[in-house]
């Protein structure tokens, strides 16, 4: 059914925190392994070894240069370099899944997670197009549509090891730039990190009210303005004897062009 | 967007056939026995052939039968719903016309309201994506509603109406293109809302998530086609509006010259068409840094 629930239960997502990841893209590995091996059906590639590989990813990994605005203190502020993950965001406001017209795409009551049918999914790409974010990618061999589930085939499975009850990309990253939690519960560690670090929406003005929500970069310390490295570049012996003491002695003794 | 033949095929090509079973069923012209049948052939030909045609992108084509369940939400269901039910009227009707020389009137009216509300189901399937700011407008149904009018009084051989109906889907149609023109900007997404970024500075794409492209960009960026917009919309302005109102008004009728007027439009509106998806931009360009 592709109406969506009034409410759910739990908000379960995904925080992740734009300060700490280092875009290593582990990630994106750990997701594609797990999901391709795991629920629905697997995630093609084509042309995988040749000139012009492309495939299917539910988590793909941006990097951006932001140049902060410059101020009379800072007249030319150094760019900063972010590394940006970005998978389903499992959106309240689902629009993703009001535009299906099988019913194949639908938003868990118990949970609030966005999952796809892949039976009813007749492949028509609508609810790519209503989706502001890039998070679903139809997949070429399967002819359905695929996107993260938030592993839940993981976070339920009672035949994981509890440590490892959570979503492939979280368990994966070594960073610790990736949460997993209810972000429903105000009193939950991703709800307090989210308050604590001032967590945001992306393309809030979409109005498809993320559950997922990203902790901006903290600003940047300012480098002192001295050749940190100068202390380490000292010469080591003043006098030195021996082989190494007369090799210093007969370069400086060269005439050095151009020198003095 | 990705211009797809099938679905320019499929919305020029349905749009024209639904906007001449409206005018039948309205007994525009009057016409019965094997006139009548020949017209229906049309109508169906065209309706029937777009909606078959726009079945060739999916992936699963086999399973489209489901996607006639979701109508209390998706506009593409209630699309499937209202051509069925436009088409099977429209038979009764056209086999009271055809076989009984019998006008089944409400049968008529019924059959042309729907035929009308199949047009507009599907300019809403565009016309509903926030995520296309170009399309998502009030002009989008207007215009395609006002196009397959116009297209369907050429059609059904009514002069006078398809040269009222032309002048006005060709105002439409111009003014979706100026004020589709400054929709991404007026929209409010950008590169700084997309990332949450903004707060700090300036964002710019620095190195993508893959080397290679990806179903995004192919589906949703589309850079190439907008090179000659300016130019296509002459083009299609003057094949789709300006060479059918030509002929219609100034020249002495003859069918020889209405199947180049009707050739004209059908080509100038599926070239309107293809710059509907090539010029729309999707904001998930934005996190490619790119249109
Ligand atoms: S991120 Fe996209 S696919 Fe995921 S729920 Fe939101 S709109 Fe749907
Ligand atoms: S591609 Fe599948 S899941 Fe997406 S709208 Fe179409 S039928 Fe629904
Ligand atoms: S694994 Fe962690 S650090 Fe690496 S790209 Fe993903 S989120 Fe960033």
């Amino acid at each position: 059914m592709t109406q969506l629930p009034t409410s759910t239960q739990k908000k379960l997502g995904l925080v992740i925190d734009l300060d700490t990841c280092v875009g290593c893209h582990a990630c994106v590995i750990s997701c594609k392994g797990w999901n391709t091996e795991n629920y629905g059906a697997p995630l093609s590639d084509q042309d995988a070894y040749g000139a012009n590989p492309s495939g299917t990813f539910l988590n793909r990994v941006h990097s951006y240069e932001v140049t902060p605005l410059a101020t009379s203190a800072k007249p030319h502020p150094a760019a900063q370099t972010i590394h940006f993950p970005k998978s389903c965001l499992h959106c309240e406001d689902a629009p993703c899944v009001t535009v299906c017209p099988t019913g194949a795409s639908y938003k868990r009551e118990e949970d609030g997670i966005v999952l796809v049918n892949e039976k009813d999914c007749i492949g028509c790409g609508l609810c790519a197009w209503a989706c502001p974010y890039g998070a679903r990618e139809l997949d070429q061999d399967e002819g359905v549509m695929k996107k993260c589930t938030l592993c839940v085939d993981r976070i339920y499975n009672e035949n994981l090891p509890e440590v490892d009850r959570t979503p492939s990309c979280v368990r994966t990253c070594p960073a610790g730039a990736r949460h997993f939690g209810d972000l429903g519960d105000p009193d939950s560690d991703v709800s307090q990190l989210v308050a604590e670090r001032g967590g945001m929406d992306l393309m809030p003005e979409q109005g498809t009210k993320p559950v997922n929500k990203y902790l901006p970069p903290r600003p940047k310390d300012d480098l002192p303005e001295f050749d940190v490295l100068a202390p380490y570049l000292e010469p080591v012996a003043e006098n030195s004897g021996g082989f190494i003491g007369w090799l210093d002695k007969a370069l400086d003794k060269l005439p050095s062009k151009g020198a003095n | 967007m990705h211009p797809a033949p099938s679905v320019i095929i499929f919305t020029t090509l349905s749009g024209l056939g639904f906007g001449l079973l409206f005018f039948l069923g309205l007994g525009m012209p009057d016409v019965t026995g094997w006139t009548a049948f020949w017209f229906f052939v049309i109508g169906y030909v065209l309706a029937v052939g777009g909606l078959i045609s726009s079945t060739f992108h999916l992936g699963h084509p086999e399973r489209a039968i489901k996607a006639f369940s979701q109508w209390r939400s998706s506009w593409l269901s209630r699309e499937g719903i209202c051509a069925v039910a436009a088409l099977l009227v429209m038979a009764l009707f056209g086999a009271g016309l055809v076989f009984f020389n019998s006008t089944w009137q409400p049968l008529g009216y019924l059959g042309a309201l729907l035929s009308l509300a199949t047009v507009f189901t599907t300019s809403m399937i565009y016309a509903q994506m926030k995520t296309i700011p170009r399309w998502n407008m009030p002009w989008t149904p207007a215009k395609f509603l006002t196009l397959s009018l116009a297209g369907g009084a050429l059609l059904a051989g009514q002069v006078t109406l398809a040269v009222i109906l032309l002048v006005i889907s060709g105002g439409i149609t111009a003014a979706t293109w100026a004020i589709g023109d400054g929709a991404f900007a007026r929209s409010g997404t950008d590169m700084e809302t997309a990332t949450g970024l903004g707060r700090i500075g300036k964002v710019k794409a620095f190195e993508p998530p893959h080397t290679g492209t990806n179903y995004l960009l192919r589906e949703f960026v589309h850079v190439v086609g907008r090179k000659h917009s300016q130019k296509l919309r002459i083009i299609a302005g003057t094949l789709a509006f300006v060479i059918p109102v030509f002929i219609l008004l100034v020249l002495p009728f003859s069918h020889v010259l209405a199947l180049v007027a009707i050739l004209s439009h059908i080509a100038g509106v599926a070239c309107a068409r293809w710059l509907f998806f090539a010029e729309a931009e999707h904001v998930v360009g934005l996190y490619y840094g790119k249109r």
